[in-house]
């Protein structure tokens, strides 16, 4: 490994129909890194993300992973990689069980005829998945339903966790969430890191984004204008950025 | 459930859901209660009209358990009915002709095809299965009027009448064997296996599920089909217990179905699957019933009443997905 970037994104264009949504956009992120991808409504950083997870397809482009190209055609190229995704609208089965959700899609089953599921392994791997990250919630066999937004969301983490992902990319993970919760959801995506998992962050909170990120990247109108690390910028910046013209942008950057 | 066990996820707290679990017991308990007492005088608590009861909602009991995977699953079937009446005909129509085996397997045939039918409008054509099953509903019910000319088929084989709801093993109708089969069989499948699962993650977020790699139109295909096969049994247990065969046997049973497996807490959004409260919600719509006649109220009372508590449960049942 050369460079130390895990993911690398070149050139990566995208329309929808006759409406550009990314535009030659770049992106590195670094062994271990969290970077922050902020942006207005509609700049294009669920697009971004839903192209690295391979739920969305670049109509030109590059992705390299450890600085070989890769084709994440699908969320199962994506997943064999290492790239997992958190899903801004929550991904989760509301009327199942906290088990049941992480679970989901490989459920651990009896070989026999009748597959019956193997509840009780579920539940320890479960438990030893929310005891490693610290996710809190009592009761896990709650259904997903009954806790509160940030237990959701650190569930849908969890999730994505127990891949065993090198990558994971968090969508607006703090979007509807209480005071008091957002706190929790940005600590477990710190202690990911902990757990060799490089990560892009998206929020709109500004707050979030300077108080887990190492870099931060800035979309507008589907053009990348501007990266930043952290320590050397302040959220001024990071909003002029997101809001000022392209050229002016342009320009700033040199 | 047994293999739920275990203290590593119980705390004594988590208990107080338990509660809401029996509810629909309780409630069964108290209609039997309020029932025995006002109606002690006409015979309710004897054992004839208790059996009766018991006959009466055995088959829509096994109806109700297809219903109640379908509708975990987010789908509706409203072509049971149908398919009752004319997977009863055709099987007493084969079983004049060849004997009992080949009628079990026409008649089993004729559900599993209207499910696949059903399966590839729905799944396939994408149509709404509300409307894809009672189009359906319509075809069937004209073919069940059409096949004998309206015509009952008589049943005359004591073999056949005595398996399929006539006889009884020792004081236990054979009826409720198949009831207590069907039950335990869905029960189990529900809860305990990765089918059960795979119908509820289907009902409760089929975006979420397929992501997850569930094949969640091969699940919804293979449940019409399931539920086409268990109505077909319903039709010979019809056959079987009446001695004959009949295009009107089901049709008034859609409607007692639905209400059995809503009464019996499952949300008609979806992605709730009790059987057990099914079988019971059955049992309560019968009880209920059975009280109407004895308190002396005409079949029109009882209908009118049957809305009335469907309506009661929906507003009770668990409300939808939050969007
Ligand atoms: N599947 C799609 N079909 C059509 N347009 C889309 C689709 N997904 C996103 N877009 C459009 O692409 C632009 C970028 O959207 P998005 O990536 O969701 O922005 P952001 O997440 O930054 O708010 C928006 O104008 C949006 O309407
Ligand atoms: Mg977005």
């Amino acid at each position: 490994m050369k460079n130390g970037y895990i993911l690398e994104l070149r050139n990566i264009y995208k329309s929808f129909g006759g409406l550009r949504a990314l535009i030659d956009v770049d992106l590195n992120l670094r062994h271990g890194e969290i970077i922050g991808l902020v942006g207005d409504n509609a700049a294009g950083k669920s697009t971004l993300m839903k192209i690295v997870s391979g739920a969305y397809r670049a109509d030109e482009g590059k992705i390299l992973f450890n600085e070989e190209e890769v084709q994440i055609a699908n969320p199962k190229d994506a997943r064999k990689i290492g790239i997992e995704m958190v899903y801004q609208d929550l991904e989760l089965c509301q009327n199942l069980d906290v088990p049941a959700n992480l679970f989901l899609g490989r459920e651990l089953h009896s070989e026999t005829f009748f597959r019956f599921l193997r509840k009780r392994n579920m539940e320890k791997e479960s438990l030893d998945i929310l005891h490693r990250l610290k996710i809190d919630i009592r009761n896990p066999r709650t259904k997903v339903d009954k806790l509160s937004g940030g237990q959701q969301q650190a569930v849908a983490i969890g999730r994505a966790v127990s891949f065993d992902p090198k990558i994971v990319l968090m969508d607006e993970p703090t979007a509807n969430l209480a005071v008091v919760e957002i706190e929790k959801v940005l600590e477990l995506t710190l202690r990911l890191t902990e757990h060799n998992i490089s990560i892009i962050f998206i929020s709109h909170r500004l707050d979030d984004v300077f108080r887990v990120s190492d870099r931060i990247y800035v979309l507008k109108h589907g053009y990348m204008v501007a990266v930043k690390e952290k320590l050397k910028t302040n959220k001024e910046e990071i909003v002029k950025a997101m809001f000022m013209d392209v050229e002016e942008q342009e320009s700033l950057q040199q | 459930m047994g293999n739920m066990g275990g203290a590593d996820l119980y705390s004594p707290m988590d208990r107080k859901f338990k509660v809401k679990e029996y509810a629909i017991f309780l409630i069964l308990l108290g209609i039997f209660i309020v029932f025995a007492f006002f109606l002690r005088d006409r015979g309710f608590l004897s054992l004839v009209n208790l059996m009766n009861i018991f006959r009466q909602t055995a088959i829509i009991s096994i109806m109700a358990v297809g219903f109640t995977f379908m509708l975990a699953s987010g789908e509706f079937d409203l072509s049971i009915g149908s398919t009752v009446a004319l997977a009863s005909l055709v099987g007493a129509l084969t079983l004049q002709r060849a004997g009992i085996l080949p009628a079990v397997f026409a008649a089993l045939g004729v559900g599993a095809l209207i499910g696949y039918a059903n399966g590839f409008f729905v799944v396939k054509a994408k149509m709404p299965s509300f409307l894809a099953t009672i189009a359906m509903m319509g075809i069937i019910h004209g073919l069940a009027r059409w096949i004998t000319h309206l015509q009952a088929v008589p049943v005359l084989n004591k073999t056949f009448t005595y398996i399929f709801g006539g006889g009884n093993i020792g004081p236990i109708p054979t009826l409720f064997v198949w009831t207590l089969v069907v039950m335990v069989i869905g029960q189990v499948a529900m809860v305990m296996t990765l089918f059960g699962r795979k119908v509820l993650a289907t009902g409760g977020n089929v975006v979420a599920a397929r992501l997850a790699g569930i094949d969640t139109e091969r699940v919804k295909w293979l449940l019409f089909i399931v539920i086409g096969m268990i109505s077909s049994l319903a039709g010979l247990l019809y056959t079987g217990r009446l001695h004959a065969a009949r295009y009107t046997y089901g049709e008034q049973d859609l409607f007692t179905v639905v209400a059995a497996v809503v009464i019996g807490g499952n949300s008609i959004y979806g992605g709730t699957g009790t059987i057990v409260g099914t079988v019971v919600g059955s049992l309560i719509l019968g009880m209920v019933n059975n009280g109407l006649i004895l308190f002396g109220f005409s079949v029109d009372q009882q209908v009118i009443f049957r809305g009335i508590m469907i309506l009661i449960a929906v507003a009770l049942s668990p409300k939808g997905p939050k969007e």
